[in-house]
This record gives structure tokens, C-alpha cells and sequence, in this order.
């Protein structure tokens, strides 16, 4: 990837970009763009498609010990799909003018970053409903947004995964709910879930608006349209009537609705434990490069035979048409 | 088309050429470009096409065309490249007049 120093941009071609930007233009990959509008996109999408194929693993733990065919079938077509919203995700980034290869390797040597939420265990069959409850819920709150992105790959890589998360949250919740009125067991593995991964659930919007310098460059850019708390404070609101309808309890005594807002306020935040699974140190976070890693380079072969696959068909047909 | 390049992670390793995909979502329907992707191969192209961009019945036929062979026009030139079109008034059929009374043409 290009290195961080600040780039000369033209001035008047910056304030031309920003007029474009203001009038709601989509920028395309060939259009003139501020070095920094490009280098914060690379960043912002290449995690995101991480983030798409390192959240296979979670649910990927479960799929051999799915309850039913039907479930198994469901979890199998899911994370089929997250790996296709990491491929639409690099290619879209690949229009800004890197190469895959280059992204995937920041990604292994750990120099890039994926959502915190993937860092966490999937303890029990519970957690896969939860996860496709709260985690695709959240990121239906965030890719409905970016699909209006001012970056035109990635707002349309944004649309079509969109139309395909709607199925992940609802299986996820058919799959919650059929738990929450089956026997105690059950109910307390999934109350235990929902527990476990709510507050992290709500990290995933990422810091509050005071303290994501990222986040306002984005929306002054038109990539990002909504802050991190608006899109977390939509979370909630969709969520908190969801958890009601199956009698499920969300752990936060502080959680009421607002009357005057019409929102549901929630309660504070444990930031010091957001920003520890940032750095590196979440329960799961090791296991989860380890695993990319051991993917990929177990993978080699698998591309190297395709590659020498393809020259001796190639060769076979010089050789005929010679 | 042969490029190749040395993958940081694992030494040796290729990440193959690019590839774009069309996709026409119905019959008669032209086709639309959907999105790309790396394959080793025109073969191998069109069956990742299918399992990356065509899960749930998108379309009803593919096109894989290596991206180095697209050409592009230039965006900064949009002004002067499609200026022949601007001035042109009389390639539409509200440049000419019918006559009155005549209520259905
Ligand atoms: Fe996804
Ligand atoms: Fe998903």
C-alpha cells in the first residue's frame, strides 16, 4: 500500500471534488480524487472485506455440529456468503488502485485491521442465532448506509450484500426464537448468548462521535452518512422490541425508552474493553490470524496447481493451433 | 495475461490475473457489469463468477473479459468527449412540430 505521507493535492481540484461530494456525485474509480479520500477508502473497505472473511470463522465452528439439516444447511449457505462479500469488497477496493495480494498481506502480518466483534468465542449453538441477530443486524444498520456511499463500487458491492444480509439476520432470529420457547436449557443457553454478545454487538459501530476522528472525516467525505451513535442508537431502537417479542432480556439495567426522544437510552459502554480486543488482546483474536494464516498458506498448493493447470491448457493449445 | 505476482505471505505465490463480470439478469436483457474477480483462467473465471456473483438466480448467462482488455473513456474528458452530442437538437422528436389537430401521432 502506498506509504502515509501527505500527498500535494491541487487545491482547486480538491474544492472541485468537494463541490461533487456536496452536490451527491458518485465517485468512480477513474474520476480525480484527494490522495486522502483514496488512502481512507483503501483502509476503511480492505478492513471491511477482512472483516467479512474472518467472520466465517465463528459461525464456521459450528457448521459440523449444526442440530438439524435444515440449520446446517442455513449455516453452511451463510458463511458461504461472507466469503462472496469479502470477494465484492477486495474487488471494489482493487478499483482504487491496489492489489489484493497487497491487502491480504497487510491482513496476515497483522498490520490491518478487521471488526473487534470476530474476536469473541462462539461458545454454544446459541451464539450462531445471536451472531446472526445482533452482528448482521448491526451490519445491516452500517451497509444500508454505506450503500449510498459516495464511492461508487463500494455503495453498489454494499447494495447486493445488503439484499443477501436480510436472510442472515432472519435465520438468525428464527433460530433465537425457536430456542427462547424450547425447554430451560435452551432458554438459558440463548438468554446466556444474548448476554454475551450484546455489548460487544454494540462496539461495532466503533467509538463514540467525540472520540472517531475517522468516523467525521468519512461522513465530510460522503462516504459514511450517519455518525457511529446515530447508527448504534437505530441498533437498539430496531433491536430492544425484537429481544421483547421473544422474552429475552438485554443485560443493561440502564436500558429505557425515552419518551422525549423516542429512543431507547442504553447504558455506558466498556471502551477499555473495546479498545483491548482492538489491540490485540480479545479472547479470540490470536486464534483467528492463526487460522487465516494456516488458510492461506495451506491454500498455496490448491492456487499453484490451478496456475500450472491453466499453462498446460494453454500450451496444449498453442501446440494445436501450431 | 501470464502476470503473475510474488504474494508477500506466502513467497511464490500468484494471485491471478483480474477479470470482469457482466451478468444478464434476465433473458433479453443486456448484460450488466456486476462486479470482478481473480482467476487463473476463462474456464475457471466463469465458475467463480457463478459461485461469487450468481448464488440466487441473478442472471441467466455471464461474461468473464479479462480487465486489461476493457478501454475505458477518460472521466476529464467528459466535456470535450461527448461534446458532439450537446448541440444536436434535431436528433430529437421534440425538435419538430405536428401540425395542429393532430391529437394522436
Ligand atoms: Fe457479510
Ligand atoms: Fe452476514
Amino acid at each position: 500500500m502506498s506509504s502515509d505521507a501527505p500527498s500535494p493535492d491541487d487545491p482547486k481540484r480538491t474544492a472541485e471534488f468537494e463541490a461533487r461530494i456536496a452536490r451527491g456525485d458518485v465517485i468512480e474509480p477513474k474520476d480525480w480524487m484527494p490522495e486522502r479520500y483514496r488512502r481512507q477508502l483503501i483502509r476503511m473497505m480492505s478492513q471491511h472485506a477482512h472483516s467479512e472473511i474472518v467472520g466465517m470463522l465463528p459461525e464456521g465452528n459450528w457448521i459440523t455440529r449444526a442440530p438439524s439439516l435444515r440449520r446446517k444447511m442455513s449455516l453452511l449457505a451463510k458463511v458461504q456468503d461472507e466469503a462472496g462479500h469479502g470477494l465484492y469488497i477486495y474487488c471494489g477496493t482493487e478499483t482504487l488502485g491496489v492489489d489484493r495480494h497487497e491487502l491480504l498481506a497487510d491482513f496476515l502480518n497483522g498490520k490491518a485491521k478487521y471488526s473487534s466483534i470476530f474476536n469473541y468465542p462462539t461458545l454454544t449453538w446459541a451464539d450462531v442465532g445471536v451472531i446472526g441477530w445482533f452482528v448482521d443486524g448491526a451490519a445491516i444498520v452500517n451497509q444500508t448506509m454505506l450503500a449510498k456511499a459516495s464511492y461508487g463500487p463500494y455503495a453498489r458491492a454494499m447494495v447486493r450484500i445488503c439484499r443477501e444480509e436480510n436472510f442472515h439476520k432472519r435465520q438468525g432470529y428464527e433460530s433465537v426464537a425457536t430456542l427462547a420457547r424450547g425447554t430451560p436449557g435452551q432458554r438459558a443457553m440463548v438468554q446466556d448468548a444474548v448476554n454475551r454478545w450484546w455489548w460487544p454487538s454494540l462496539m461495532m459501530f466503533g467509538p463514540n462521535d467525540k472520540d472517531s476522528p475517522n468516523s467525521a472525516e468519512l461522513i465530510r467525505w460522503g462516504v459514511k452518512k450517519k455518525s457511529n451513535d446515530e447508527l448504534r442508537q437505530r441498533f437498539v431502537n430496531l433491536t430492544v422490541p425484537q429481544a421483547q417479542a421473544v422474552n429475552l432480556t438485554l443485560p443493561d439495567p440502564d436500558l429505557r425508552y425515552n419518551e422525549a426522544t423516542g429512543n431507547w437510552d442504553f447504558g455506558q459502554i466498556d471502551w477499555d474493553e473495546f479498545w483491548a480486543v482492538v489491540k490485540g488482546d480479545g479472547p479470540c483474536n490470536r486464534e483467528r490470524m492463526a487460522a487465516r494464516r494456516k488458510a492461506h498458506e495451506e491454500g498455496a498448493w490448491v492456487r499453484a496447481a490451478a496456475a500450472a493447470f491453466a499453462a498446460k491448457k494453454r500450451a496444449a493449445a498453442a501446440g494445436a493451433a501450431a | 495475461m501470464t502476470a503473475t505476482r510474488s504474494d508477500d505471505a506466502v513467497p511464490g505465490d500468484s494471485q491471478w490475473p483480474l477479470w470482469e463480470v457482466f451478468i444478464q439478469p434476465e433473458p433479453g436483457a443486456p448484460h450488466e457489469h456486476c462486479g470482478s474477480l481473480h482467476a487463473v483462467d476463462a474456464e475457471q473465471a466463469l465458475l467463480n463468477a457463478r459461485d461469487v456473483y450468481a448464488r440466487r438466480n441473478e442472471g441467466v448467462n455471464l461474461w468473464v473479459v479479462p480487465s486489461q482488455w476493457i478501454t475505458g473513456s477518460t472521466p476529464e474528458d467528459v466535456g470535450p468527449f461527448f461534446d458532439p452530442a450537446n448541440d444536436k437538437a434535431y436528433r430529437h422528436p421534440q425538435f419538430y412540430k405536428t401540425p395542429r389537430g393532430v391529437k394522436v401521432f
